[in-house]
């Protein structure tokens, strides 16, 4: 009966992808696999884990590095949240959690960590005060908010640190008030942010002058990404991408609709441009935000050619031009390989230039990099493809509910004994 | 002449929906995932089709009026009659899980409304799970009043999560109601009643009413007296413990 306990033996998971603010480091998560290149040593970092010699012992579901890249989260369905310092890849801090974790945020300042369960509660770790040295020990953490039982998918702060936003599976963008005491909670609801139409799948801000708190956008099963006003929820503007990228008819109908959700967005440039990944499609959308008019625009569509690269996760170093991308899963049913990730990237998005998918032997870190974040350098076209169905499973178990068919819910029904008539 | 249409579902001697025609299973399970429309947000309530009075022409409303008070898990809605009279000119509406029950008051306030021309306009009733959609029904302080009359239980400790009152559900309703606004709760069960108040208790946006208050608002009278489940208790005798709270802004400066 709880939303989201799924079965484990169909259950895949997508790769995930986070890039640090300087880009000094890239991090990919496939499985309970974490790993992490350093760009700048040129090499893998090893990762210091003083709490066990296994990272993460199931599904690794949520990665993210704070907004000044000193910090990085990772958490997933081992119940289990690592906080790392990130100079030296050691982790600093192991929290449990009740149930499953889907989502992890950082205060912009690097104080609170927050992270959402499978029951739609959102906690808060205190790290304030903390100095990044010593680990800290018996670290716990406190309710923050709550979507009632909807699993929540995005955790993001506004620009300006004053709310935390969170969005769900029951088509629900809550805005609250990150207060000065989170660990009273956060009791005070700015707005809610509601037209989605399907789950909601990612959240981002987009710098614009006259919104100190950013201006907030959400990708969609919907295959639509929209702009709101946090403080209102007004929506301000929605771009039915897969429509206007020529993906998908205008009359389509909703099992379409479905293959081009919206899975992931990213924003470059601090928003200038808005990376969208949508379900099915090899590359990504390009969307411009015009923060004057308030509105969102398709620029232009980047295709990724050879093989069935559609991205499960992207990532971006804030205000630098390369968009990292990341295609995989977890576990590929019936295949000897255990896990599947592979790594693009897109450059020159820099006004004169044209954004173009770097080839593999250009991409920054090389050869090296490759290795260390997709297992081995080189992927082999058919596992290639073999994985391209297990990702599109991987995506729809995450965002999809499960339907139970309606002969099961009926028996189910019959099956109660509390339907006796009583007033 | 044609023959008048039969609803086996209206008695004939009252005019009135009959209950046994709207049995229902006594307790939902709020957590799971039911399938009913749910509006994408306040401004696709179709306010025409709850208030024709009021809203004569579907669509959406630029009449000024707004839905002003709540009664969450209204059950046969004994109280929605009550206020509707008390209060003529406030449009209010029930909110309830289960969906015979819901239709057993959509009945209820049609017959009336049949029956007394020109009254029973202002109250109406959903099927839906208010844990879960009661932003997507009202905007930020659109609300003057909330109604939680004998929720149900859930004693065990594992379901608690299921309590229509929880210090998470409040800042729900904390956001639906404004400044001022008046949240009323009752019980005859001892230890829920004990839990609703020390949940309001500790909620920063919620202070209780002083006794003075409490009685002077008409409104408090009829929490144990106008709901089917309170005529009940009240038939055998049984205690029952309110908590009545007032919204209050925030006072934690976050700009
Ligand atoms: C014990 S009855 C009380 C009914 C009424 N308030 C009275 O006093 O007679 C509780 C009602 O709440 C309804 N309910 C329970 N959970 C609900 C939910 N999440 N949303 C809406 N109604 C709910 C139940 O279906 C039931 O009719």
């Amino acid at each position: 009966m709880e939303d989201g306990e799924t079965n484990k033996d169909v259950e895949v998971a997508p790769a995930l992808i986070a890039v640090q603010p300087n880009q000094r480091s890239v991090a990919v998560a496939v499985g309970a696999d974490l790993r992490v290149f350093n760009l700048h040593a040129g090499s893998a970092a090893s990762l210091v884990d003083e709490s066990g010699s296994s990272f993460h012992k199931d599904f690794i579901r949520a990665i993210r590095f704070g907004a000044k890249g000193k910090l990085f989260v990772s958490s997933g369905d081992d119940k289990i949240v690592k906080i790392w310092s990130v100079e030296y890849w050691r982790c600093i801090c192991t929290v449990s959690s009740e149930k499953r974790v889907t989502a992890v945020a950082i205060s912009n300042d690097g104080s609170y960590v927050c992270f959402a369960d499978k029951f739609g509660v959102v906690w808060v770790v205190d790290l304030t005060g903390y100095d990044g040295n010593q680990p800290l020990v018996n670290k716990k953490a406190t309710p923050l908010l709550s979507h009632y039982c909807s699993i929540i998918t995005s955790l993001e702060f506004s620009l300006d640190g004053q709310f935390i936003v969170s969005a769900d599976r029951d088509f629900k963008i809550r805005v609250t008030v990150f207060p000065s005491n989170p660990i009273n909670g956060a009791h005070e609801i700015q707005s809610f942010c509601l037209g989605h139409t399907e789950f909601v799948s990612c959240v981002a801000f987009v710098q614009a002058q006259d919104y100190p708190h950013g201006l907030l956008i959400s990708g969609s099963g919907d295959s639509t990404v929209r702009l709101w006003d946090i403080v209102s929820g007004a929506l301000l503007d929605t771009c039915e991408v897969a429509t206007k990228a020529g993906l998908l008819e205008s009359n389509n109908d909703k099992s379409e609709e479905r293959d081009h959700a919206v899975t992931d967005l990213c924003t470059i440039l601090d928003g200038l441009l808005i990376a969208v990944a949508i379900q099915s499609f090899q590359g990504i959308v390009l969307l411009k935000c015009n923060p004057a008019t308030r509105t969102l625009s398709v620029s232009k569509l980047v295709s990724i050619e050879g093989g069935a690269f559609v991205p499960t996760s992207l990532g971006n170093g804030a205000s630098t031009g390369i968009l990292w991308m990341v295609t995989g899963v977890s576990n590929l049913p019936g295949s000897s390989c255990p896990s599947f990730a592979r790594v693009r990237a897109i450059s020159g998005f820099d006004v004169e230039q044209e954004p173009t998918v770097v080839e593999h032997d250009k991409i920054p870190g090389g050869e090296q990099l490759l290795e260390n974040l997709q297992g081995s350098a080189s992927v082999d076209d058919a596992v290639f493809l073999a994985a391209a169905e297990a990702v599109k499973t991987a995506m729809c178990n995450l965002l999809i509910k499960k339907q139970y068919p309606a002969e099961n819910r009926e028996s189910k029904k019959r099956t109660r004994n509390d339907k006796k008539f009583k007033l | 002449m044609p023959e008048t249409e039969v609803n086996p579902t209206i008695s004939k001697s009252t005019g009135l929906p009959r209950k046994r025609f709207y049995r229902a299973r006594a307790h939902s399970n709020p957590l799971s995932d039911s399938h009913f429309p749910v509006p994408i947000s306040p401004s696709h309530v179709d306010h025409s089709l709850h208030y024709p009075q009021y809203f004569p022409s579907s669509g959406q409303a630029d009449s000024c009026k707004r839905i002003q008070f709540a009664d969450i898990g209204c059950g046969f809605g004994g109280l929605l009659l009550s206020l509707s009279t008390l209060f003529p000119e406030t449009l209010m509406i029930g909110m309830e899980l289960r969906d015979k029950v819901t239709e057993y008051v959509k009945e209820r306030i049609l017959a009336l409304r049949a029956a007394n021309p020109g009254q029973y306009q202002n109250i109406s009733v959903v099927r839906t799970n208010s844990m879960k959609y009661i932003p997507n029904y009202f905007e930020k302080g659109q609300l003057s009043k909330m109604f939680f009359l004998f929720p149900d239980p859930h004693f065990k400790e594992k379901n608690h999560r299921r309590r229509v009152i929880s210090p998470h559900l409040l800042d729900e309703y904390a956001y639906a109601l404004q400044v001022g606004g008046i949240i009323y709760t009752i019980t005859d069960v001892e230890e829920l009643g004990d839990w609703m108040k020390s949940c309001l208790e500790n909620h920063p946006l919620f202070e209780a009413l002083s006794k003075e208050e409490l009685e002077a608002d008409p409104v408090v009278q009829l929490l144990s007296s106008a709901t089917e489940e309170g005529q009940k208790v009240a038939r055998n005798e049984g205690q029952t413990f309110q908590a009545v709270f007032r919204r209050i802004a925030s006072s934690d400066q976050t700009s």
